[in-house]
């Protein structure tokens, strides 16, 4: 049983559900507390010992039950069979089986008897001989399967087949050896069965874990549409990973320095003798964000991006105004709340998007129309490529909110090589910007949001 | 006082801790009781997180209340220090008495021989200024020292400070705190320990490790039924079965804040005080606002209010007139 916990335990982790040794500990100790006879009971105290949130829950649940149901299946399929058939010879082989291999022969005579509680037995052993919870990549299936099938015996099975067919001319050898190939047949199936269960609880997390490490590195424009989902999912949690760091600290308390001035200003009452001591802390500023974000023709492609940070910035920052602009600049605040990201998104690219680009018209619309938003509290955060159609870029004007505002930083999806090339104004702009950096993947963007949340004054 | 091998019997099983905590009037789920099961016997603390009125502060409550235990409460918030929590040193006090003392003490030191001498004579007297006498005792201090043990809850940890957190690790996982003068307690018994958490921000990994961790989510049917006929007696079957239908209903809609268990219970007291029977649908828009807290929400279930109130009714008379087919 405890072997069982330990492989549950390592399916879990492989479902995202991070399971320390000090929790495998208790989840060992409140198994031995609750015992193993009440599944509800068992999933209950588990619960409470292993997953720590609700989203952990949810995953270990979904895993509990496929874990134990396969489990249970394997297990009561074998013993129910074997209760039917009152037969003592396939008990001894059970025996035998747990042991080491079946003797030579045994498989085959399993096969034709029609043994299935025999035959699960052994394919029970071979898997725990294989250990299942190795496996990582469905493409593993063939391998595995092979190997279980070699630890059951197959090897004599086909063999014997093989020396049957040899022999022409004898009706029952052919017989017999039709009857072992539907057999094996049927067995082979069962073996892919088993194995395909195993992957779905141990290979699938492990490879859909690879494979979001790849697409944080990927760059935005290269991701397929099939993978979309997983990227917003990958954003999402980013997003509030980001808001947890960042939420709630307001200042920072520095313990044991006093603040003689707030000190003795509070102890006046008490004719300076200092009853109620100050302490010194500093504030921790909240940044106010404007974000720019490009929807136009030639940032397309990373368009959807730009448009999912933007959507998630909202989520983990209170004070953000969000504007997007491919030929003028417009307020896209309204479009944004309270709405799914994918809703948004399309309302905004049907009402702004992909027309021809214009930096400097949509500069002198930020100017004019929001000159107040942007003090020197603010950061002003600009999503594009800077590729304007040659038209007049109008440095001027973004020299002059660099100096109203607190920080200019500019994100552009083309990497640096392509800065200033064609008709890309970039190095033209960025003398006014305080931080310019590519960000074409998803690591480029979280890191540059934490910049971003954690700058200080 | 109770003594510990009862506490010890009647934290046993799930079920008695189930038994328990209903004849106090708190009806727990299954997985609630068997968390306080576990917990007991692994001498953890529960983090219990939820929406804000699942019931995460009364089963703290309760179970104290059931164990015969005392209660002591630490309310979390930003800026919460350990002299808040732990212990402080009664400092005016402290200044006050080394004024009023200051006769005494030339008194005590004139005869003395020097600087040096004094300084020995004054050692004499150990450290009269931190002890016992000047140290105030704040809830996490008084829950340790509580000779037959306590129930400790830690309410709203999210909302305190990261600082503060790492310092609660040593509290939670030894049962012992360290005050430099004096030494280091510790817990004769370790106290039953609740902490709840709204989700205003993610703990940290190493807080989470060392505590269980429970999740009320809101209510099935059932229960929620259960719930409202302990704690709302008065409730006729026809009302509460309405009523629990009602609210289920409701929460199926999309709302900014959907109506937890404590609302239903407001709801349900209100709905007894007005003498009503069965919901009407007059009464339910006059009380709707004990249910939701956000004006779009109230207009939302406004609109919806017609299919909501044939629903609780078919299904609140269903169980008193007997099913057909």
């Amino acid at each position: 049983m405890q072997q069982s916990l330990e492989r549950f335990l390592k399916a879990l982790r492989g479902m995202d559900v991070p399971v320390s040794v000090a929790e495998s500990l208790d989840a060992h100790r409140a198994a031995a507390l609750v015992g193993w006879s009440d599944r509800t009971l068992l999933r209950d105290a588990l619960a409470v010992a292993v997953a720590k949130s609700e989203d952990e829950k949810e995953r270990y649940f979904a895993c509990f039950d496929a874990f134990f149901a396969s489990a249970a299946a394997a297990a009561g399929e074998a013993e129910g069979k074997l209760a039917d058939e009152e037969e003592t010879g396939s008990a001894a082989i059970r025996e035998a089986a747990s042991d080491d291999g079946l003797p030579a022969g045994e498989l085959a005579r399993m096969l034709l008897e029609g043994d299935r509680a025999g035959v699960a037995a052994a394919m029970g052993a071979a898997a725990g001989a294989v250990d299942l919870s190795r496996l990582r990549l469905f493409t593993q299936r063939g391998v595995y399967m092979r190997r279980i099938l070699d630890e059951m015996g197959i090897g004599d099975v086909e063999a014997e087949i093989r020396d049957l067919r040899a022999a022409p001319g004898d009706p029952g050898a052919t017989e017999r050896a039709d009857r072992l190939e539907g057999a094996r047949g049927r067995l082979v199936e069962e073996a892919r069965d088993l194995v395909e269960r195993n992957i779905a609880l141990f290979a699938d997390p492990a490879s859909a874990r690879l494979r979001e490490e790849f697409l944080e590195r990927m760059r935005l424009a290269n991701i397929p549409p099939r993978d979309f989902e997983r990227v917003r999912r990958i954003v999402r949690r980013m997003a509030k990973r980001l808001a947890s760091r960042h939420a709630r600290r307001r200042f920072n308390r520095k313990d044991g320095r006093l603040d003689p001035r707030r000190t003795i200003r509070s102890n006046i009452a008490h004719d300076g003798v200092p009853f109620r001591l100050a302490w010194r802390y500093t504030r921790i500023e909240r940044p106010k964000v404007v974000v720019v974000c490009d929807v136009s023709g030639s940032v397309a492609a990373a368009a959807q991006f730009l448009l999912l940070l933007l959507y998630s910035l909202r989520e983990v920052m209170s004070d953000l105004r969000a504007f997007a602009f491919s030929s003028h600049l417009e307020d896209v605040d309204d479009l944004l709340a309270g709405r799914p990201f994918e809703e948004a998104a399309a309302g905004i690219m049907e009402r702004i998007g992909f027309r021809p680009t214009d930096y400097g018209r949509t500069l002198r619309d930020l100017e004019d129309g929001y000159r107040d938003t942007i003090d020197r509290k603010t950061t002003l955060l600009v999503l594009g490529d800077a590729r304007n159609n040659r038209g007049d870029p109008e440095t001027a004007v973004l020299d002059r909110l660099f100096q109203r505002a607190k920080r200019v930083v500019w994100l552009n999806p083309e990497p640096r090589p392509f800065w200033g090339t064609g008709d890309s104004e970039m190095l033209r702009y960025l003398p006014y910007c305080h931080v310019a950096r590519v960000c074409n993947t998803l690591r480029h963007l979280e890191r540059a949001v934490d910049d971003l949340l954690a700058a200080r004054p | 006082m109770v003594s510990l091998s009862t506490i010890r019997n009647r934290l046993g099983s799930a079920g008695a801790i189930a038994e328990g905590l209903e004849s106090v009037d708190y009806i727990p789920s299954r997985a609630i009781a068997t968390a306080v099961h576990v917990a007991a016997h692994l001498e953890k603390p529960i983090l219990v997180e939820g929406s804000a009125g699942v019931g995460k502060t009364e089963l703290a409550l309760s179970v104290a209340r059931w164990l015969g235990l005392p209660l002591v409460r630490l309310q979390c918030y930003e800026g919460l220090d350990e002299s808040k929590a732990l212990y402080e040193w009664k400092y005016g006090k402290q200044l006050l008495y080394t004024q009023i003392l200051k006769d005494r003490m030339s008194d005590v030191l004139r005869d003395a021989p020097g600087f040096e001498g004094a300084m020995a004579r004054l050692h004499e007297f150990g450290d009269l200024f931190f002890s016992e006498e000047f140290l105030e005792p704040r809830p996490l201090l008084r829950a340790l020292r509580e000779e037959g043990g306590a129930v400790l809850l830690i309410d709203e940890v999210d909302k305190s400070d990261e600082e503060f957190e790492a310092f609660l690790l040593e509290v939670l996982s030894a049962h012992q705190v360290t005050i430099p003068e004096l030494g280091t307690v510790r817990a004769d018994m370790p106290p039953v320990t609740f902490l709840t958490s709204n989700n205003t921000r993610d703990l940290g990994d190493a807080l989470k490790r060392r505590c269980l961790h429970l999740h009320i989510p809101l209510p099935d049917a059932r229960l929620e039924r259960r719930i409202v006929e302990t704690r709302v007696p008065d409730a006729g079957e026809a009302l509460r079965r309405q009523l629990v239908d009602f609210v289920q209903q409701l929460r199926t809609l999309e709302l900014r804040k959907l109506p937890s268990i404590s609302e239903t219970i407001d709801w349900a007291r209100a709905l007894v005080l007005l003498n009503a029977h069965e919901l009407e649908r007059e009464l339910v828009r006059d009380t709707l606002n004990v249910l939701l807290k956000f004006e779009v929400d109230v207009e939302r279930a406004d609109r919806e209010l017609p299919a909501l109130l044939a629903h609780a009714r078919r299904e609140g008379g269903a169980a008193t007139a007997p099913r057909l087919a």
